[in-house]
């Protein structure tokens, strides 16, 4: 038997290392995935893609396919008509004055394909198997058109057009300033200019995406069990594309979800035509995406070039920043990611003057989206290399031009002067960068790792360190809700509507809930993801769903918990406030004899008097509280990286000796879930940093669609992370919490870039450009 | 397209007969005929190591095996290491203890994995336990969980 999970020293659950109730099922082979439901007559599709990135289609014959046995149904843009509706732009600007065009897209290719992987048409069969041999077997005639593969090629004069009706590629322009940098940089004693690149990246959740739709005739409804970060905002495009209304579309999560990572925070048609199918056959109807199809359909992210510079003083103190950069959305996006680049540059440091330009451009490559880190990572790079190229410049150490520059602690809260992404001043709500970094170099030991540094560079060993902070813009809203109530068995069941990828939140969610309600953690049910549960969701990204649902949970469990000392003062004959709730019993305080069951007062308290009967005094009926908790604006979290590494010069490998983290997300939940987050957010960081990289050629064909070409870091290639927190509760939520879930992944490049150039310098190597793969390293050792 | 033939294997103990297109992987038959859904299809090119089962005690990439290879061998699945949720084997219970399990879809392969490496070696180091891990990827945990169960099973 499971013990009762911890408590903290004040009795509370909130704040224990608690092992997740999610684990058992997951380690015995019982849990649930999109792939794994058990669903009688289910079809499978396969999708057919183009194998080019830009062309027209002239002619689709699909009569083999259509003959090979066991094919139930090829459908093409001209079968899925009535789904054919231009699909609503994703996200407007936040920053007033901002250009956006919107580039239409379908269902399917209305007019022409806009990148390699694009689903042309889908093929239902009895097997996966079959469904591939007759995808196969469709034959395609395409009229091939120029290509646009990088931004560069897709904002020069006269580039092939994405969409045409834009008359150019630009698919937005955000100015944003602050104080009068022109003027700053005019004046200052010393400037630096530098261009860096960061490349193009998947989230490569193990598992990949996956939807299974079944469609009801009598009720003309779908269910849809999705993988998917988002469940209420696809039921919401699909009611828009099949005209129903939102209750005739659930959409679940299934409980399990192997990772998001962000690429499963979109829409994309494969929801749309397997739900077309489905309702076509009048059978289930399943689609798995397989890895390939995940290299070149699933969302990415990450590509950038910034061209950036600073003005500081002889004591290396900033006085101005601007960064103009280039974002590829691809063929088609949302401009999170870059609105949080240029938002997160800035960082720990006080910069009174800023220009920050963005210009995103649509390419022929695979749509965008978020991926881990969302535009921060890139954001972070550009800084701290920029504050490694100060120190360098003033001969300073680069953590101590870093702390000269840091907003004090009594700052807070710090308008920095630009728009966030939730469309509210960029104002960090809380921290202490000063503390944070010291006790990051304390930790690391940074002074002894520079003497160290300089006794085995004698001895030809390449040491580096390397140094990264950032500032992290998490928990963002609109809201997120909790349904809570008491069930006939005398259980607490939440529900809320973001689906969980891995992130505990059947634990997380229970902790709050026990501590809200005051009954134990055990007596805790908790349900996620599902539209026909709870109204309204937004869902899991941007490190928001603790600072979204748990203030939600907290504030309709102590509605709750009032709601049965009601009921149970009525039943004990006592006031609600002599009241406690123990041991799955109301009872009252003193008298430990005299208390009835949680399960008894659900009855009464749910309606269980007998048909006709009056409640008994004028007690209302439902033990169920909902909540929705709306952030006045997004909270800020912070992190202080210290990496050290060798590097061989033969070679280009890189060995990471030390690895330290300082983090602070505000108050932690359960400190077991928040490192976990921040360990595999650094794996994905270091991915970044040294394996990572999603190569187009020209014709925007993918040079590394496998995980051989593709490289991810495995136990081998990971050090061992040394961690520690630092608290400052967030004032704009009641539980004091911000976010951590991508927070591991920011600062990694930035701290292994500088230590590698660190590592490098008696060659006088410049790294600009990311990721740093053997081959790189080599390149920037010779010159080339 | 296809030919089919009828197989029998030993699976988790169990005698277990099925018929199998000769193209049809073990994980696709294990996951789709028998109904064994613990062990999960990450990659389909043999490098994620999610879909890895023991074969004659042997890991093997589920997805690079065909069924007919496995014809009268004995496999073991992730759902043999322990009879239901509420009584976990050591190696599990540590992965509960240190966190080694976020999303789950990567963990069946991992813990097969590592009971075979366990059985030849029950006290591996850290660098013994990377290796072994090395032939898997996970996107959620950066490992490190995994590592420490792994430790404090060893008694390290």
């Amino acid at each position: 038997m499971t013990p009762p999970a911890s408590r903290t020293p004040e009795g509370g659950y909130i704040g224990a290392p608690i092992p997740r109730r999610e684990d058992a099922r997951l380690l015995t082979g019982r849990g649930t995935f999109v792939d794994d439901l058990e669903m009688p007559g289910v079809v499978h599709a396969a999708m057919v893609r183009s194998p080019h990135a830009h062309a027209r289609v002239r002619r689709i014959d699909a009569q083999w396919a259509r003959a090979l046995p066991g094919v139930l149904a090829v459908v093409t843009a001209s079968e899925v008509d009535d789904i054919q509706k231009p699909w609503p732009a994703r996200m407007p600007s936040p920053v007033p004055g901002t250009t956006v065009r919107h580039g239409v897209r379908h269902t399917l290719p209305r007019d022409k394909i806009r990148h390699a992987g694009e689903v042309i048409a889908a093929v239902v069969a009895e097997s996966r198997a079959l469904a591939e041999d007759a995808r196969d077997l469709v034959e395609v005639e395409y009229e091939l058109l120029p290509v646009v593969a990088t931004p560069a090629a897709a904002l020069a004069p006269g580039a092939p057009l994405v969409y045409e009706e834009l008359g150019d590629n630009v698919a937005a322009h955000i100015v944003q300033r602050v104080g009068n940098p022109e003027r700053a940089f005019a004046a200052a004693p010393h400037t630096l200019r530098e261009t860096f690149r960061v490349m193009r990246g998947g989230g490569h959740s193990m598992e990949g995406r996956g939807v299974v739709a079944r469609y009801d005739e009598a009720l003309d409804a779908f269910t849809v069990w999705d993988a998917t970060q988002m469940p209420h905002a696809i039921r919401a495009m699909l009611a828009y594309l099949f005209e129903l209304p939102e209750h005739r579309v659930r959409v679940i999560a299934p409980p399990d979800v192997g990772g998001g990572l962000g690429p499963k925070g979109s829409f994309y048609p494969e929801e749309a035509l397997v739900c077309w199918l489905a309702r076509h056959l009048r059978r289930p109807v399943k689609w798995i995406e397989d890895r390939l199809e995940h290299f070149v359909s699933a969302a990415q992210e990450r590509e950038q070039i910034h061209t950036v510079e600073i003005a500081f003083t002889a004591e290396g103190t900033l006085l101005a920043l601007r960064d103009v950069f280039t974002h590829d959305i691809g063929m088609y996006g949302a401009l999170v990611s870059p609105v949080i680049t240029a938002c997160t540059v800035p960082g720990p440091y006080r910069i009174p003057n800023i220009h920050s330009e963005v210009w995103a451009a649509y390419t022929n490559l695979q749509p965008t989206g978020a991926v881990r880190g969302a535009g921060r990572p890139q954001g972070v790079l550009v800084m701290e290399r920029m504050m490694d190229r100060m120190a360098e410049t003033l001969g300073l150490d680069p953590a101590e031009v870093r702390a000269r520059n840091l907003i004090p602690a009594d700052a807070f809260p710090y308008p920095v002067g630009l728009w966030f992404r939730d469309g509210a001043p960029l104002t960090y709500d809380s921290g202490n960068y000063p503390e944070l970094l010291r006790r990051a170099l304390e930790r690391a030991d940074y002074t002894r790792a520079r003497q160290e540094q300089v006794t085995l560079r004698a001895r030809g060993v390449h040491r580096g360190i390397g140094v990264a902070i950032c500032v992290e813009g998490v928990g963002l809203g609109p809201f997120e809700g909790a349904v809570l109530r008491l069930d006939a068995r005398g259980r607490v069941v939440v529900t809320s509507g973001a689906p969980p990828q891995g992130q505990g939140y059947q634990t997380a969610f229970a902790q709050i809930a026990a501590d809200a309600v005051g009954v134990r953690f055990e007596d805790i049910d908790v349900v996620t993801g599902d539209t026909g549960a709870i109204p309204y969701g937004i869902g899991s990204f941007a490190s928001r769903v603790t600072a979204n649902a748990g203030p939600a949970i907290l504030q309709a469990g102590g509605t709750l918990r009032e709601k049965i000392l009601a009921v149970g003062g009525h039943m004990l004959e006592a006031a609600p406030a002599d009241l406690e709730i123990v041991d799955g019993a109301v009872r009252v305080r003193g008298l430990p004899d005299r208390g009835v069951p949680l399960a008894q007062v659900a009855r009464l308290g749910n309606g269980g008097v007998a048909f006709g009967m009056v409640m008994p005094g004028g007690l209302s009926v439902g033990l169920e509280a909902s909540a929705y908790f709306t952030p006045s604006q997004a909270g800020y979290s912070a992190s202080a990286h210290v990496c050290i590494l060798d590097v061989d010069a033969e070679t280009g490998e890189v060995t990471i000796v030390r690895y330290v983290i300082g983090h602070d997300c505000g108050n932690v939940i359960n400190p077991l879930i928040v490192e976990g987050q921040i360990l595999g957010g650094v794996a994905h960081g270091l991915s970044n940093a040294l394996y990572e990289e999603a190569m187009y050629d020209e014709q925007g064909q993918s040079l590394a669609s496998s995980f051989l070409d593709y490289p991810l870091p495995s136990a081998r290639e990971m050090p061992r992370i040394e961690m520690f927190h630092l608290t400052t509760p967030s004032p704009i939520n009641p539980l004091g919490v911000k976010g951590a879930g991508e927070a591991g992944t920011l600062p990694v490049t930035a701290a292994i870039a500088g230590a590698v150039e660190d590592a490098l310098r008696p060659f006088g190597v410049r790294v600009n450009r990311m990721p740093l793969n053997p081959a790189r390293i080599s390149d920037l050792i010779h010159g080339r | 397209m296809s030919d089919t033939r009828a197989i029998t294997l030993t699976v988790n103990g169990e005698p277990r007969q099925a018929m199998v297109d000769v193209r049809t992987t073990l994980v696709d038959v294990l996951r789709d005929q028998l109904r064994l859904t613990g062990t999960h299809v990450g990659c389909e090119h043999g490098v994620c190591g999610a879909c890895t089962v023991l074969v004659d005690g042997e890991p093997v990439r589920g997805c690079l095996m065909l069924a007919v290879q496995a014809d009268g061998r004995g496999v073991e699945t992730v759902e043999s290491l322990a009879p239901d949720p509420a009584h976990l084997n050591p190696l599990q219970a540590e992965f509960v203890r240190h966190h080694g399990v976020q999303c789950g879809f990567c963990t069946a392969g991992i813990l097969m994995s590592l009971t075979a490496a366990l059985r030849d070696n029950p006290r591996p180091t850290e660098g013994e336990i990377r290796e072994t891990l090395a032939g898997h990827l996970c996107r959620c945990t950066g490992y490190q969980g995994m590592v420490d169960a792994v430790l404090a099973l060893a008694g390290r």
